[in-house]
């Protein structure tokens, strides 16, 4: 029990800065040695309300920028998850087949989808910011 | 144009999901779909149901009516207050609608809502002379008899405007009043604990009554400040509770108090998920106009009685002669994964689909209604995006008293 109600007020302060963002709501965060964090924003796991199962890649998969990588399925409907950025994928988050919804609890940290080494780490610089991507899901909202 | 229930802002203030349904602005969640679901198989959960359509059925000949308009049969229900689930047919014996019909009778046991809507049928006896001279013909006892006899119809929301058509096309023969009553609303209040919780807000001459009402049956009572209340033991979760009619500037009042009294709100979302648990059939993704009961799962709703001649006999009968080529069945997926509507089924004997399919919160696994070939097809499986994972057909209900059914 204790699922967080869809936030339905997403204000800058709640985006961690160090996240770049695409149009269609995944997040990517550069780490160590040019490998690239995805997951999905605390704003798409609000539209699509309890997750109930998460399809993810093999590690060693290949994924390329702005196709599917995974899909997310919640009690609404199932969601494609595109890559931010092209790569092979190094890990995925197991945990996310027994407790989908720790996407609905902590999309930004637990809730992360997949790990991947990125080709060419500046495919990055394309995406949005926090605070870019902040305003476009005011104005998604109004 | 999107309608509002008078519930609308209430929703929107305990900071709803909405979503457009048949037309209608409703709650999908008010937070946590899952939660809410769990709230109605543990305790006790209320829904907005007033986007459903009521019609009230008065006229002599009602009875013969509803033989004639409804696949089971009206003349099950003898005593006052008794309801009955029933499809109704077009002549080639497609489902136009499911629907829930109640037999009320204006006595001194009845309270106001029945008088009030007594008053006004007599009003338009004599606004149409037709009809007096209908009425006249029939025999004085019969005439007494009947006069006494209304009916109430709860339809579905999407389905109200070809419904009110065909019924009141079907109605004129029979000279029968059809009204419907968008002034009343409706809250469905659902769970193991859902019936104490609304006693405790009716008016303490009315509890012992309607505590006592068996399933499917309903009776007026008094609620909160004295509001009239027509509370049915009837529901869409698979749990006891009542489905309360309340006029609409009582229902605020009504569903807070209920709120108060400990009734967690549930939105849609909750609502299907449960109703499939349940092994309840939604109308337009389980059945529609070109699919008949006895492809849906629904040949226990029909009554081929003898000698009643009712919309889509004909048809239905000679589909069960010939054997229809498709059937309904439950199926769970073992495997991870979600059943959705529309996906693709392989069988042995051929292909189907997937009609209602979830997720099931209470047995943490896919469900599903599955159209396939007729004959308990075998080598079941699904294709989830372009992956075939196998299919367990099973018995339904899935969920029967909050806990998974054997064998599911």
């Amino acid at each position: 029990m204790g699922f967080p109600a869809p936030s339905k007020d997403t204000n800058m302060s709640e985006i961690p800065g160090d996240l770049k963002f695409q149009k269609s709501h995944e997040w990517a965060r550069v780490e160590d040695a040019g490998q690239v964090r995805i997951g999905i924003s605390d704003h798409a796991q609000g539209l699509l309300g309890d997750l109930v199962y998460v399809e993810l890649p093999n590690v060693g998969d290949r994924v390329e920028a702005g196709t599917g990588c995974a899909v997310v399925e919640s009690v609404k409907a199932a969601s494609d998850v595109y890559a931010p950025v092209s790569g092979e994928v190094v890990a995925v988050n197991e945990m996310l087949a027994d407790k989908p919804e720790t996407i609905n609890e902590d999309a930004y940290g637990d809730g992360w989808l997949l790990l991947v080494k990125a080709d060419n780490a500046e495919e990055m610089d394309a995406l949005l910011g926090p605070d870019d991507y902040a305003e476009l899901i005011e104005n998604d909202e109004s | 144009m999107t309608r509002k229930t008078i519930l609308n802002a209430t929703h929107r203030a305990a900071g709803a999901k909405m979503v457009d349904f048949g037309g209608w602005d409703m709650p999908l969640n008010y937070g946590s779909q899952i939660e809410e679901h769990h709230a109605v198989r543990r305790d006790a959960g209320m829904f907005d149901v007033s986007h459903m359509t009521v019609v009230d059925l008065r006229g002599t000949r009602c009875r013969e009516f509803l033989r004639h308009l409804l696949a089971n049969d009206i003349g099950k229900l003898k005593k006052s207050g008794k309801a009955l689930y029933s499809c109704m047919l077009n002549e080639r014996g497609g489902v136009i609608d499911d629907l829930i019909t109640y037999f009320l009778t204006e006595t001194a046991s009845q309270g106001r809502l029945a008088r009030e809507a007594g008053a006004s049928a007599t009003a338009e006896a004599k606004a149409s002379p037709d009809m007096r001279r209908t009425r006249r013909a029939e025999s004085a006892q019969e005439s007494a008899d009947s006069a006494k006899e209304w009916f109430r119809m709860v339809v579905n929301a999407a389905t109200r405007d070809k419904d009110l058509a065909w019924i009141e096309k079907q109605a004129v023969a029979f000279d029968v009043k059809v009204t419907e009553r968008p002034e009343l609303a409706m809250i469905a209040v659902q769970g193991p604990n859902a019936r104490s919780k609304v006693l405790g807000l009716l008016h303490a001459d009315d509890r012992e009554r309607v505590e006592k009402l068996g399933r499917f049956a309903a009776a007026e009572a008094r609620g909160p400040d004295g509001m009239s209340l027509f509370v049915a033991r009837t529901g869409y979760t698979g749990e006891d509770g009542f489905e309360i009619i309340v006029p609409e500037p009582h229902a605020a009042t009504l569903w807070n108090a209920l709120a108060a009294a400990g009734v967690h709100p549930a939105g849609l979302g909750a609502r299907d998920t449960l109703r499939l648990e349940a092994g309840m059939n939604l109308y337009g993704q389980d059945m529609d106009e070109d699919i008949t009961p006895w492809e849906a799962g629904l040949a226990w709703t029909v009554s081929l009685d003898e000698g009643r001649n009712f919309i889509g006999r004909a048809a239905l009968e000679k589909q069960k002669a010939e054997g229809a080529s498709r059937e309904l069945i439950g199926v769970v997926l073992d495997d991870k994964g979600v059943l959705r509507h529309g996906q693709r089924v392989l069988t042995n004997a051929g292909e189907g689909e997937i009609l209602s399919g979830i997720f099931s919160p209470t047995l943490g696994k896919a469900i599903a209604f599955a159209r396939v070939p007729a004959g308990a097809p075998e080598n079941l499986r699904v294709d989830i995006r372009g992956r075939q994972l196998p299919l367990r057909a099973v018995k339904y209900p899935f969920v029967r008293d909050g806990k998974g059914c054997a064998g599911i």
